[in-house]
């Protein structure tokens, strides 16, 4: 058998003490589809950006042909003949297709749009594209330039193509197209890799499927002699035991209810399809699917950053034994109707706090606006500030420290801080963990634990699915934007999480 | 360090930001970039003209605070550059970059000179400034919410829009000057109720200036404490540093811009009010004399910081003032003045990049063995 189109040996990354790949050794043959599959953060992206010269490795080894080289930037990885298509496209907007496949690349005899748009049309035609040269990007729907992004590569001469996620953003019969597109390639002798975590799509297109887990390489297995279950194991792991303290419910009452949202997106994307849940007061109810399946988008629409298309958000008061719609109020008018709603979003500097302001300063985020005085009253949140910084041990210098030059555990705890001291009725938090080292996580869960136990309704939406099934009490699965189930959190396996996750399997009680 | 040994190659140096520098080392660093500026200026000037650097600083030094009378130019001119320079700073602390400084202020020197001419003998002197002031007020801010409007609607792009305001702010004050004009057809109104002075600020204890530069010192105060110690200032700081932050936290984005820039050209009124009332006693086009961009570098400078400002103002002034001087003394080309002025700007702009960014060289192969 000839050489490996390109092989990886030992990979490793770091950035800063997060290990984003660890020891990953990988293969793919000239007329072969190799699937990656994995979690969030499991590493994929990162590694294919090695491949791609957009990063460089710390440590191991890349192959092509079986002759060492060494990628160094995009440029490099280009001479190899290597394409990538990124999740999110890189096209000029005002340019036309032919305009975007040529764009930087010098071909012999200069540039002539007319002997371009002829090699286009013959690349086209070769593996059934669909495209119109002259078309401008701003005029394509998500499919179209993704095919324009496919024939860049091809046009360049890569045969080594790598596709981060393509079906992401297709329907289902875009993506039919796609791949037999990719099919037809393959048969031409090319190496495709395709970064995925739908189950179905490793299972019907690639011909072997490498699995990574948390930066580390777990195997390889050839589709057509895995299933479903053994690359869910493989993909979610064996289940680890936490030891995270968890309570029985205590006298739950209903405390929000969602039913039949619907959001759509600028692009007309459905990115909330028909969602109904309910959160109890004194219970975490967990939220897990894999990133971008509409986690955001659901907090945001209770939390009234986000407009709905249709359907409810109702809030039993607790005090009044009123029930509000929060639907398309914005967050002062939910304030205002005496909703204590808090919310740890995902993006803390960017959202939940000001990075360029000291901690004291965003302690006032929320209650600045006490009182009727013209000024400012910084003595209170002075006071909370120091209470946090005391009680959480977050490590500063001192209070008037910009948020944005602490660590990321002790900007957590600053958020957390304080959105839990506005004594809450609910409470949301968005990966509240992410990037947080063991110490720091332990004590988010324990305050989680402390509201809950006070009576709070709060919602988790993590990625660890451990930690999903050790801390909540129920777990609802969200994929593409609508509730694949909803397990309870005691008795569901992970590897049924991991089915719903990635869209096949039903819950069992599936509101 | 050959191709062939080595197969990861990085960079010569790279660049890292910095997380924080002690404050006296910052300023170290920033006086350090205008003695560089100083020594590069100095060989320039004998390398063009011959002429003995020593004594061009001299000569600049001599420019601005020469004689009493250059003393009190100079502190008029901080004064109003000042005053612009607060103007823009809550606009651009929200990051609305509001480059229609210029066209406001002319609007606002033009409502009080409307006033002036219109009603200077007429009522009498209390009703007189009472009208002045709110219609420079309202003329900047009226040229300034346009644009405001407009972005936070529709989200049109604030830069342009405030840049093209200025123009129609030129347009209609060369329309309004012909109109005015003394004598009819001369295309300049000429001072402005000189034998009267209606409208005139009173100088105080004998110096004409004295009342603008105290107005703007009470303005700057003012600012300050807006900025700093109001729910406004706040709000403007969270808006400016992350919208989605004030999203988040129920502020009302539009209403905020929408604010902000009513203060903004409300203050560029003022300005304008100070100049025609206070300094210049008539109206022409060049009213503003650029100070409606100079102020934007003024307040980036001082880092929106209104007491740093007074010493950005000073400091840019007496740049100009200087160089004016140079240019006559030495009859150089005025060119050359503004060359020196350059430099030291750029030294000066140049010296934050090291404030918060410091260049990392690369480490020789021995020198990585050690510090591992």
């Amino acid at each position: 058998m000839a050489a490996a189109a390109i092989e990886l040996k030992n990979i490793t990354k770091t950035f800063g003490n997060i290990v984003a790949n660890k020891d990953v050794n990988l293969t793919v043959n000239r007329g072969e589809i190799l699937s990656i599959l994995g979690e969030n953060g499991s590493g994929k992206t990162t590694l294919m950006n090695m491949i791609s010269g957009i990063y460089f490795p710390d440590h191991g080894s890349i192959y092509i042909d079986g002759r060492e080289v060494v990628i160094r930037s995009p440029r490099d990885a280009f001479q190899y003949k290597i394409g990538m298509i990124h999740q999110h496209f890189k096209l000029v907007d005002v340019f036309s297709a032919a305009e975007n496949i040529v764009l930087g690349f010098q071909e012999e005899g200069g540039f002539n749009i007319k002997r371009s748009a002829e090699r286009i049309a013959k690349i086209s035609s070769q593996y059934g594209f669909e495209i119109d040269p002259g078309k401008k990007i701003y005029e394509m729907s998500i499919s179209e330039k993704q095919t324009v992004e496919i024939v860049k590569v091809l046009y360049r001469g890569a045969d080594i193509l790598i596709l981060d996620e393509p079906t992401a953003v297709l329907t289902p019969q875009e993506t039919q197209k796609l791949f037999a597109i990719l099919r037809r390639m393959r048969d031409d002798g090319k190496a495709i890799i395709i970064i995925t975590h739908k189950m179905h799509e490793v299972l019907t297109l690639s011909d072997r499927v490498s699995v990574l887990r948390k930066g580390e390489y777990v195997g390889t297995v050839s589709t057509a002699q895995t299933s479903e279950a053994e690359l869910t194991e493989m993909m979610v792991g064996k289940k680890i035991s936490l030891n995270i303290h968890r309570s029985e419910p205590k006298d739950s009452v209903d405390r929000l209810e969602v039913s039949h949202i619907n959001c759509v997106s600028r692009d007309g994307v459905k990115l909330l399809n028909d969602i109904s849940f309910r959160v109890r007061s004194g219970e975490i109810l967990g939220i897990a699917g894999i990133a971008g399946s509409g986690q955001r988008e659901l907090l945001e629409a209770i939390a009234g950053l986000q407009h709905l298309q249709s359907g409810e958000i109702r809030y039993h008061n607790p005090k009044t034994g009123q029930i509000d719609n929060l639907r398309d109020k914005t967050p002062l008018q939910i304030r205002d109707l005496g909703v204590r709603l808090s919310f740890v979003p995902e993006d803390r500097l960017g959202m939940g706090l000001v990075g360029n302001m000291n901690i004291v300063d965003n302690m006032m985020l929320r209650s600045y606006r006490k009182g009727k005085s013209f000024f400012l009253e910084r003595k209170a949140p002075k006071d909370l500030a120091e209470r946090i910084i005391e009680e959480l041990e977050v490590a500063t210098p001192d209070a008037n420290t910009p948020v944005r030059r602490l660590s990321g555990g002790n900007v957590q705890k600053v958020l957390v801080g304080r959105e839990i001291a506005a004594a809450p009725t609910v409470l949301m938090v968005a990966y509240p963990v992410r990037g947080l080292d063991i110490n720091s996580s332990y004590m988010i869960y324990n305050l989680l634990n402390e509201q809950k136990e006070k009576g709070v309704a709060i919602i988790f939406v993590g990625e660890d699915l451990d930690v999903l099934m050790e801390l909540c009490d129920r777990v609802m699965v969200i994929g593409s934007g609508r509730i694949t189930g909803t397990v309870d959190a005691r008795q569901a396996t992970k590897e049924q999480i991991g089915r719903l996750m990635t869209g096949s399997g039903r819950g069992d009680e599936n509101e | 360090m050959s191709k062939k040994t080595t197969n990861v190659r990085e960079p010569l140096f790279h660049i890292v930001k910095r997380g924080s520098m002690v404050w006296w080392r910052s300023w170290l660093v920033r006086l350090l970039a205008v003695l560089a500026a100083l020594v590069v200026c100095a060989l320039i000037t004998v390398g063009l003209t011959g002429e003995n650097p020593l004594g061009v600083y001299v000569t600049m030094f001599d420019g601005a605070f020469g004689t009493k009378r250059r003393i009190w130019g100079m502190l008029q001119n901080v004064a109003m550059l000042l005053c612009v320079a607060l103007a823009v700073t809550p606009a651009f602390k929200m990051k609305f970059w509001n480059i229609g400084a210029e066209g406001q202020v002319l609007i606002g020197g033009l409502a009080t000179a409307a006033c002036m001419i219109l009603f200077g003998d007429k009522v009498p002197t209390v009703a007189l400034f009472a009208m002045m002031i709110v219609a420079s007020i309202v003329g900047g801010a009226l040229w300034a919410v346009i644009p405001a409007y407009f972005r936070a609607k529709w989200n049109t792009n604030e830069t342009l829009f405030t840049l093209m305001m200025n123009y129609i702010a030129i347009q209609l004050v060369s329309y309004f000057t012909y109109l005015w004009s003394v004598p009819k057809g001369s295309g300049q109104i000429g001072v402005i109720n000189g034998t009267t002075k209606a409208g005139w600020l009173p100088a105080l204890f004998g110096h004409p200036y004295l009342l603008n530069i105290l107005i703007v010192v009470a303005l700057t105060i003012l600012m300050y404490i807006y900025l700093n110690y109001t729910k406004h200032g706040y709000e403007i700081e969270v808006v400016g540093e992350s919208e989605n932050t004030a999203r988040y936290i129920g502020v009302n984005i539009k209403k905020v811009i929408i604010r902000t820039m009513i203060i903004s050209g409300g203050l560029c009124g003022i300005s304008g009010l100070l100049l025609v009332s206070g300094t210049d006693h008539t109206l022409t086009r060049d009213l503003a004399a650029g100070r409606g961009f100079t102020a934007i570098m003024v307040s980036w400078l001082a880092k929106f910081n209104p007491f740093y400002m007074v010493l950005t103002s000073f400091l840019i002034v007496f740049l100009q003032k200087g160089a004016v001087e140079i240019s006559t003394i030495y009859s150089l080309n005025a060119s050359f003045a503004d060359i020196l002025t350059g430099i030291i700007i750029f030294f000066i702009i140049g010296s934050e990049f090291f404030v918060n960014y410091s260049i990392k060289f690369r480490e020789t192969k021995k020198e990585a063995a050690k510090s591992c």
